[in-house]
Order: structure tokens, then sequence, then C-alpha cells
């Protein structure tokens, strides 16, 4: 049965989305039950019979006022629930030094630490080729941008979209609450590499993510940095992938 | 009766023999003539748009296993899609359906059959420009079909085309296919105005004596409005893509970020021009229904006049939504928030609809004719394409659903559920006076029945697997972890997709079978009110003899107790006040 439904959520906005996923889900779901209710029970009632005559009727105002206004009651409710939300979301950029830089090409998503030195465009910063590692519980700022056509990040399980557009820079957040590898495709149409451009998203626990830090972003940041970037993350790809399968 | 319509006929005769095969059948200025070229282009091009359908779902079920039949034209992958082919089948069956299947029938064709007829009034206004029309569009669909044969393959950056993946032949590869998109888009814009103005004119001047505005047939009223976001709508759609072939083809730089160029800018003009677009498809079915609704129903509409502000309110409030198609594309989240406001309004015009259908259904005398079937299925279907856009208003919500699967179960709701169903609705009820003879009820129910299940089955499950992730326009859904546990799902809804195409099958038979060999029909087979009914099956060029039509009441008036019989045509006049019938 959980099969059918919504993806393990791991992020913290991801608790309001679901919410108000569920309302809606509840609010349709018994408007749909009881129109088709009524639709069936008027398709039987009001069959054609011998011997009688349909009503004679144009219609009656007050139904008309009312079926106007319950559901756009309804209808404000929901936005007034989900306005507040969406501004969480995407409006507002909690506080972070976490930061890092993703950008999209066709079809793998490159993603950039500042290095040691904690800035970006310096010479030890350091690329992963789809893959980003994070700690668990901290708010992760990622400055996204295309290099070519438009992508999209996706994380289902983090309840987390959003396009990386060529040409502009925009700024996104999320906060993983549950240590684990994530799947993260890509959602817009990119190519013909659109299918299968994805890339995974290693949840760590604040230890391990310190280790793995040591490890692959300040240790001998200084000697590897430069020449070895582009083929580092290449090598280091396939192991990892075999590591986190066990 | 018999000497007016004697003199009609000799009347057409005598505009028969003048006119000859050619200007008859071919190049006709008879806006009934035009409503059948426009019924069989859009017929004829839903079963390429069907089969491409079909492609791209055996390719979810079955990933990278040959589709049968196609080992014939995919020679060197003996059958096998690869990722380019199959984005270039997706582009195109939306392509194909919704320009030139969905429009042509539904504005095409119904839009030039019902509006003079369901007036009162001989013909369009501009008749030349009328067939220039649909020459036209018919071009751009020839254009449309040429890119299948060029180097590269057709379009393939999905009916949408976001830029900068179409402005640039590198990233996708197409060369020419793109640029024939575009082309034939822009030739379709110029042929879909001058059918708009056409319309406009037509219902603002040409109605018959009586026909006041609020005394229209829902039809019309739809069709008007129709007209009205077509004029508007589809002039953006046809620069913006003129602006893509440019930026393809001349170096312009619209959408091309490297040369300063903007890739929301495209969002934003084809949206502006998609959304219309959407109710552009959708108000002729929500027309259809509420005509043919209260003639099964045996019982006057119920809200005329809130079915036609509604709709009103609809027109307006579609320029106002477009950004819910943007809400994570980049565009400002502020503007987004704004746009959730207007897009959760414009659900209420549709609830007003939707209960003003049941309350037409309520107390009502229904006969299940196969044009009222297809009615209730499209009224039943659209609640579900209605409802399930909610989820998508929420902005939060729509993070996480946007750009899969239940977007794609979302629109087909609405637009097979809605449109494709109002299209079947207005074939069977309309094809009696189009053609001048019945189609075969038994052939009718064979095609209704499993088209309603097998659509269902179809795209229903598309929900679930969009709750679980599935991204639209994904080559091969097994290549990601989390939706490989879904994928039974992907074979249930091909196997129930083919089964949804053999139903279609009946319909053809019926249809050619009708046409030849069908019972020939009486005037009025439905004993509907509206005044295409008062003229002959199939109607004569120029329509009615030398007297048209008076009108002296609204077209819903069955079961009056002004008459014996549970109709009351809008053309007979009022008892006492005219004396003696004048048909």
């Amino acid at each position: 049965m959980l099969d059918w439904w919504l993806p393990e959520n791991v992020s913290t906005y991801g608790q309001e989305i679901d919410w108000l996923f569920h309302l809606i889900y509840y609010i349709t779901g018994v408007t749909f039950v009881l129109v088709f209710v009524t639709m069936l029970a008027f398709i039987v009632m009001y069959r054609d019979r011998p011997g009688r005559r349909a009503k004679y009727t144009h219609g009656n105002t007050t139904l008309e006022i009312v079926w106007t206004v319950v559901p756009a009651l309804i209808l404000v409710i929901l936005t007034i629930l989900s306005v507040p939300a969406w501004s969480r979301i995407k409006m507002t950029m909690p506080e972070t030094d976490f930061e890092v830089q993703v950008t999209a090409k066709q079809f793998n998503w490159q993603v950039i630490y500042p290095g040691a030195d904690g800035k970006f465009g310096t010479a030890d910063d350091k690329m992963l080729l789809d893959e980003m590692h994070v700690p668990v519980n901290k708010v992760v700022r990622v400055i996204l941008k295309s290099q070519d056509v438009i992508h999209s990040f996706f994380v289902p399980q983090f309840r987390m979209k959003q396009d990386a557009v060529p040409g502009r820079e925009i700024r996104q957040w999320f906060e993983a609450t549950k240590p684990g590898r994530y799947e993260w495709p890509c959602a817009e149409l990119c190519g013909f590499g659109h299918s299968g451009m994805r890339g995974w998203i290693y949840v760590h626990t604040p230890d391990e993510y310190g280790k793995w830090a040591a490890e692959n972003l300040t240790a001998q940041a200084a000697p590897a940095a430069a020449p070895a970037e582009e083929p580092k993350p290449a090598a280091a790809e396939p192991k990892k992938e075999g590591k986190a399968k066990k | 009766m018999s000497a007016t319509s004697a003199t009609a006929h000799a009347h057409v005769d005598h505009g028969h023999h003048e006119l000859g095969f050619v200007r008859t059948y071919i190049f006709s200025t008879d806006h009934k003539m035009i409503a059948r070229q426009f019924l069989f282009m859009g017929l004829l091009m839903m079963v390429l748009g069907g089969l491409l359908a079909l492609v791209v779902r055996w390719q979810l079920a079955w990933p990278e296993t040959a589709v049968p039949g196609l080992s014939g034209i995919l020679k060197e992958t003996g059958g096998i899609l690869e990722p380019s082919t199959y984005n270039m089948a997706f582009t195109m069956h939306a392509t194909i359906m919704i320009f030139f299947v969905i429009m042509p029938i539904l504005a095409g064709s119904f839009g030039n059959f019902c509006i003079p007829l369901m007036i009162g009034a001989r013909d369009m206004a501009f008749p030349f420009l009328n067939m220039l029309s649909f020459w036209v569009t018919a071009s751009a669909g020839v254009i449309m079909l040429s890119g299948f044969f060029v180097e590269g393959g057709h379009a393939a950056a999905g009916w949408t085309s976001y830029a900068p993946l179409s402005a640039v032949p590198a990233y996708t590869g197409v060369n020419w296919g793109q640029n024939i998109w575009c082309i034939s888009l822009f030739t379709m814009g110029v042929g879909s105005m001058m059918g708009s103005i056409n319309y406009i004119t037509t219902i603002i001047n040409m109605r018959a004596p009586g026909m006041r505005l609020f005394r229209m047939p829902l039809v019309v009223w739809s069709l008007f409005i129709t007209a009205i976001l077509l004029l508007l709508a589809l002039p953006v759609l046809t620069s913006g893509v003129a602006m893509l072939l440019f930026d393809r083809t001349l170096g312009t730089s619209w959408f091309k970020p490297s040369g300063g160029g903007e890739p929301l800018l495209w969002q934003h003009l084809f949206w502006y021009f998609g959304h219309p677009e959407v109710y552009i498809l959708i108000l002729p079915a929500m027309g259809i229904a509420s005509e043919i609704l209260p003639v099964f129903c045996r019982k006057p509409i119920f809200g005329y006049h809130a079915m036609a502000f509604s709709m009103i309110g609809i027109a307006f409030l579609s320029w106002i939504v477009y950004g819910h198609h943007m809400f994570v594309s980049g565009m400002s989240p502020a503007l987004g928030m704004a746009f959730t406001v207007t897009t959760m309004i414009i659900a209420v015009p549709s609830a007003i609809k939707t209960f003003n259908w049941l309350g037409t259904m309520w107390g009502a005398r229904m006969q299940f004719t196969v044009p009222m079937l297809n009615t209730l299925a499209f009224v039943s279907m659209f609640v579900i394409g209605g409802l399930s856009g909610i989820f998508m208003a929420s902005t939060p919500v729509d993070i996480y659903i946007q750009d899969t699967y239940f977007i794609v179960a979302h629109i087909h709701y609405v637009v097979f559920g809605g449109s494709i169903f109002g299209a079947f609705a207005a074939i069977y009820y309309w094809f009696p006076k189009m053609f001048g003879r019945m189609t075969n009820p038994l052939l009718g129910h064979l095609h209704f029945w499993p088209t309603f299940i097998f659509f269902n089955l179809t795209f229903f499950p598309m929900h679930i697997i969009g709750v679980g992730g599935q991204m639209r326009r994904i080559y091969n859904p097994m290549q990601y972890e989390f939706l490989q546990h879904q994928q039974h799902w992907n074979v249930f809804i091909t196997v129930s997709a083919f089964c949804l195409g053999l139903g279609q099958l009946f319909f053809v038979v019926n249809f050619f079978w009708s046409l030849f060999a069908g019972k020939k029909a009486p005037m009025n087979p439905w004993n509907a009110n509206t005044l295409e009914w008062t003229a002959p099956s199939p109607p004569p060029h120029l329509n009615w003899g030398p007297t048209l039509p008076t009108v002296y009441r609204g077209p819903y008036e069955y079961s009056s107790p002004e008459s014996k019989e549970d109709f009351l045509p809008q053309s007979t006049p009022p008892v006492g006040a005219g004396g003696a019938r004048r048909h």
C-alpha cells in the first residue's frame, strides 16, 4: 500500500508540503464522492420512464449563490494555507554557513564546494560530478546555475524542485532530517540524455560528514586542487557508488 | 413547409450546378463543407497522434525493446526507440493532438458548423476568408508532417519547446525539425486568426431576427468566447515561434543567454498563449455539453445566465493565471504567490458549471443516447480533471508534483476526458445534420464503453505514479531506483492505452459505415429546439429557404407547459401570437 503514495519525506519543509497535499486530497476526495454519488443517483432516479415529464425549471438563484460562495471559500482557505508555506520555502532564506554551488549541464550536476578557504572561485574549489554530500539537520544553501539549457533540481524525498536557468543564479535551500542516500533526478526535459541525468545526495551524520569533508574537501587540497580537478570526481564516482550500496 | 423547402432545394440545385466539383468539395466557401473538411483533417491527424502516444507508452512499459511495427521505420535500431526518437514521439504527440486534432475539430469544425446554423445565418460573415482559414491550417498540417522526413528528425524539445533547448540546434541535435515546427505553428496561427475574426463578426452581426445574445445556445456562447481567446492568444504564440525561428536561423538572441537573451521570456510568451489555449480546448466542449445535456434531459439548462457568465469569467481569468505553469521556473516567487490567488479563483467558474450541469440532471427525464453518454463522460471526467488541478494551484504542493505524471494525468483528464469526449459527443449529436445520416447506436455503445473504461484505466494510475514521483518526459523509468517499484503501473497503463486505441476502431467503422450506409436522418432526430434542426439534413447551400427563421424564445424550452410536446423550438411562434406555425 505504501508503494502507492508519496515517497518518504526527509526534509523540514517536506512536512508542510505533505500536510497540504493530504488536506487537498481529502477536500477533493470528499467533493469527488459527493458529486459522483449525486450524479449516479440522478442518472438512476431520473432515467427516462414512460408517463413522466421532466421538471420545468430554469435554475435557482439561491443555489447559484451557494455553489459559488462555498467553493470560493474553500479555495480562499486553501490559498491562505498555501501562501505562508510557499513563502517559507521559496521566499525566505534561513541563516546558514553551508553553501554549495550546483551548475547543471547536459547531462550532469556539477557540485562545487568552496574548499578550505570557504570561498567560491578560488583555486581550492572542489568539484564533484553527480554527487553532493551534506550533513543532516543543517540548512544547505544551493546556488543553482546552468551552463547550457534549463534543468530542474528535483529531490523527491526532500520535496524540493527548482529549475536551473542559464544566465541566472537561483538561491535555494533545504534541510535534510535523516541520513541516507537520495536520488537526485533532473525534472525538466534537457535533451536526449535527460532521462538518466541524475545524481545522489548523501546526507551524513555530523561526524561522518566531518570525516568525509576532511578526506575530500580540505585535506591535500592545496597540492591536488588545480591540476586534478577534472579527473578526480570522475575517478571517485564509481568508488562512492559502490561504497554507498555496500 | 413543403413549398418553402421546394424553393430552397431549387435554389440549392441551381447553386451546385454553377459551382462544380472543386468549388463544392475542395475550395468551398460553404461553412458546412469547411466544417466537414476540418473534421476529416482532425480525425486523420488523431490517428497519427494516437499512434505516437502508443509508441511512447510502449517504451515506458517495456523500455528499449523493439516497438511492434516500427522495425520497418527505425531500421538502424530494429524498432527500438532511441532517446532522441522517444523525445520526438512525445513532442509530436502533444503538438499534433493540441494544434491539429482538438483545435480543428472543436473550434474549426463545430465552430464552422454550429455558428451560422444555430444563430440563423446563411453562412459566415466572410466566406472566402473562411475557406482560406481552412487551407492555411491544412497547409500548416502538411508542413508539420514534413518534419518527420528531414534529417535529424522532427522537433524533440517537448510541445512547450522551452528555450534555450529549442533555440540552439546543438542542444537537441534537431535542426530542421524544430524550424519546421516553428514555421508550421506560425502558419497555423495565421489560419486560426482568420477563423476567429470570422466567428466573432458572424456572431455579432448575423444573428436571425429575435436571436438576442441571451437567447443564443450555450455552444455558440462558448465558441464566441473561444474565438475571442483565439484572436488575442494565438498571435502571442505566433510571434513567439517567429522569434524562436530567428534565434535558430538568423542569429538573434531573444532566448539565448549567451547573446544577452532571456530563456524565461519564451516561457512567459508561451504560457501567456498556453493557458488561454487550455480554455480554447475545453470551452467548446463545455458548450457542447451544455447543449446536449438539456436535449437528452428533456429539461431547460439549469442557470443559463450563470453558464454564460461563468464562461466569460473563465475567459477573463485565463489571462492572469498563466504563471502557474512557472512556479518553479525561476520566476519571482512573489509573482508565483499572485498567480496562486488567481488560479484558485478560476476554479470557481468551473465549479459553477459543474453544479449547473448537475442541476440540469435533477428532475430530468434522461435518455441515454450515444451523444448523451459521451456528454455524461465529459462532465464526470472534467470533474476529476478540475479537482486534480487544485493540487497544482497550491504552490507548495506544486513544487513536488510539477513535471511529474500527476500533471500528465491532469492534462489528459481535461483534454481527453474533457475535450475529446466533448468532440465525440458533438460528432454523434450533429452527425445526422452534418451528413444527413444517423450513426449506428450499437456501434456507438461499443465505442463509448471501452473508451470510457480504458480511458480511466490509462490515465487514473498516472496520478499514482506521479505522486510516487515519476517525472514526465523521461525515456526509461527503470533508470531510477526510486521509480522501479512502480514499474508495474507503467505496464498496466500501456496495456490499457492499447485497449483504448483498439476501442477507437468501432468509431472508425461507425463513422464510415454511417457516412455511406447509415439510416437517412430526419430533420430533427433528437427533438431539439435550436435552429439548425429546422434546416434539412444536411442543410443545403445557404441553409434555409427564402425566409430565415425568426427566434421567439431561448434555446432550452424543454418540457415547457406552453407546449404539449416536451420540446418547443426557438422558431415556433408563441400560441396566440402568430397563429399557425410558419414552418
